[in-house]
């Protein structure tokens, strides 16, 4: 063993106490940076989960038009002083052609064309207010993964059931219907149809339970009274929707129409993420910011008793960098094996906390191990440490063997 | 031959007033003598053997040790000089307490790395038995007495034989049964194996036995 290591071994080994509570300083700050920052992984994860059940990465439509003044000439009045929106703008045309040009781009992963509109669905005298929406049944699946959420009926049915429907949870509860009953609907067109239930799904979101509801395209088609070329809107999934931001302005400029990202149709919700994101780590980086101060405490402890021995050291001939790799590897060993310990006991917590019930749409805590936090959080550790002791390394190395003989 | 030599030497302090403690200072020193300073406290002999340690570098003038010239080589070079050819024995023996007396012999050696620890370890066994230390090897270095620790000091000393042996009131701490041990030492290593002893004392009995004297007066060398 190299002579700067015994010597950091034999130091080390003589202040046990020492060491001990720096490393369970170290322990501790690993632990629940590591543990906090995996929270909130979980907690982003299920949260955008829930929210892909019913929203796309990206939503191409035709936002409403305001009627624009005509042309103001130098001097002239604007001739339409009080604009309107422009009827029947919420129509894209030949959505066909822009799902297929949108299906043929490298990052998108499923392309589905549909039809939402707000309905009454009809109870007796009483309605229920209500949204449906009508796609290609497969596809929708395939966006929202609907299936995995159905407690009753067969979501398939939607394509070979004509006048099919498939409803929410709450609705079903509210209305007591059950798969195989009929329900009549009524669109914001005026249009009545009766539907036979082939499906009942539950999201845990109650808002959505209660009022949405699913149709294939063409029934939906009819529900607005218009051809089977309208489209509403064109939902697009990517393979990676932390970048649906970049490509929406993409398509905003190839289509002319309006390209909305979830984060942007979101805006709140992300900034309630984005919040919690900083705070977690502002309040785990401090943690393990304090453990350092720990591992900095002792060694400018140890280094502070041992000037005499520094003195010699360097009398014999050691070099200022020999003295700051005694400490550095003191701080380092504390250090590594905090982390170790750290890292130990973070994953026990969460396989703890992976099987708590908290209820709600959530169900067990999201919390799960997240190799890219404990990754980060070692090399931060690490790195707190190994400044924590170079510092009083550097002081150590710095003194002057004379000042101190001479005393 | 001359194994360390100083031209003119100068030193100042600055603190609290500006204080003139070495006034150009000259000698030689030749192989295998056993050389004493002596002189009143403030007359800067310690001054001088800092500087002639190499630890101490801010200083006017010139030190050579064994011919080669040491005035203004960096800090690290003159640690690697120190530690292949000058060996120290100061007054509190200064030994590392959490370690072995065999390994506060070892460490100068093994910072050296020029043999391996097995050979460093015989090395310094005989060094130990060769002062009388075999029994007290494995104790660690805290639990000795004053004498038996400076004799390990000795040993630390010697273990890289170094061309130059610097004692710092190396009896200053020591009743008159162990200074005669560790002067007995001292003159064998001087005339049997041509090491070269510096040691500044108070003792003059120390210094009249020794082979010559060198008395600071006011930051001179008194004739």
């Amino acid at each position: 063993m190299n002579i700067n290591s015994d010597i950091a071994k034999t130091y080390t080994l003589s202040g046990r106490k020492q060491t001990m509570v720096a490393i369970l300083g170290v322990l501790l700050g690993m632990a629940v940076y590591m543990f906090m920052n995996s929270m909130n992984e979980g907690f982003n994860r299920t949260s955008n989960e829930s929210f892909f059940k019913s929203t796309p990465h990206l939503r191409i439509y035709s936002d409403d038009k305001i009627s624009a003044p005509l042309q103001k000439l130098s001097d002239a009045e604007m001739i339409i002083i009080n604009p309107k929106i422009v009827p029947n703008t919420a129509k894209i045309n030949d959505p066909q052609a822009i799902a297929t040009v949108l299906a043929k781009q490298g990052e998108v992963k499923v392309v589905v064309p549909q039809v939402a509109m707000n309905v009454f669905y009809n109870n007796g005298k009483s309605q229920i207010n209500g949204k449906t929406v009508g796609f290609d049944p497969a596809k929708g699946n395939e966006m929202f993964n609907i299936k995995s959420f159905m407690v009753q009926g067969d979501f398939d049915n939607l394509s070979s059931v004509s006048n099919g429907i498939v409803i929410g949870s709450g609705i079903a509860a509210k209305m007591n219907l059950e798969t195989g009953d009929n329900l009549s609907i009524t669109s914001s067109r005026g249009v009545n149809r009766v539907l036979k239930i082939v499906g009942i799904f539950q999201t845990n979101n109650s808002n959505e339970d209660k009022t949405k509801s699913y149709v294939s395209l063409t029934t939906a088609q009819q529900l607005m009274m218009e051809s089977n070329a309208y489209v509403s809107d064109i939902n697009v999934n990517f393979y990676e929707f932390e970048r649906a931001k970049d490509f929406a302005a993409k398509y905003s400029d190839m289509f002319g129409y309006k390209a909305e990202d979830w984060q942007t149709a979101n805006e709140a919700y992300m900034a309630a993420s984005r919040m919690r994101t900083i705070v977690i780590t502002f309040v785990s980086l401090t943690l393990l910011l304090v453990s350092g101060f720990g591992i900095y405490n002792i060694l400018n402890m140890t280094v502070s008793q041992k000037i005499n021995d520094i003195a010699i050291l360097k009398a014999m001939g050691f070099r200022g960098n020999d003295v700051i790799r005694i400490f550095v590897t003191q701080a380092m060993t504390v250090g590594v094996i905090g982390v170790a310990l750290g890292i130990t006991f973070a994953i026990i917590l969460i396989n703890i906390m992976k099987h708590v019930y908290v209820g709600g749409d959530i169900g067990y805590f999201p919390i799960r191990f997240e190799p890219i936090v404990f990754l980060r959080g070692t090399i931060i550790g690490l790195f707190i440490t190994f400044m924590a002791g170079y510092i009083p390394a550097r002081k150590a190395a710095r003194v002057d063997p004379v000042s101190i003989f001479r005393k | 031959m001359n194994v360390l030599s100083v031209n003119n030497i100068r030193k100042s302090f600055f603190d609290p007033v500006e204080f003139e403690v070495l006034k150009g200072i000259s000698f030689d020193v030749k192989k295998g003598e056993f050389l004493s300073m002596v002189g009143k406290s403030g007359s800067g002999k310690s001054t001088l053997l800092y500087i002639l340690s190499t630890m101490d570098t801010d200083y006017k003038g010139e030190l050579k040790i064994d011919g080669e010239v040491l005035t203004g080589k960096s800090l690290d070079e003159l640690a690697r000089i120190r530690n292949e050819k000058i060996g120290f024995i100061f007054q509190f023996h200064y030994l590392l307490a959490e370690f072995t007396c065999l390994k506060n012999v070892m460490i100068p050696a093994l910072r050296l790395g020029k043999y391996s620890e097995e050979e460093i370890e015989f090395k310094a066994m005989e060094k130990l038995t060769a002062l009388g230390l075999a029994d007290q090897a494995m104790k660690p270095a805290s639990k000795l007495s004053g004498g038996q620790q400076q004799r390990v000091a000795i040993a630390r000393a010697l273990i890289n034989d170094p061309l130059i042996i610097m004692g710092d009131e190396p009896t200053g701490n020591l009743d008159t049964k162990n200074t005669d041990i560790v002067f007995n030492i001292l003159k064998d290593l001087a005339h049997n194996s041509g090491q070269t002893i510096i040691a500044v004392t108070h003792d003059m009995d120390f210094a009249r036995a020794s082979d010559r004297i060198i008395e600071m007066v006011d930051g001179r060398i008194s004739d």
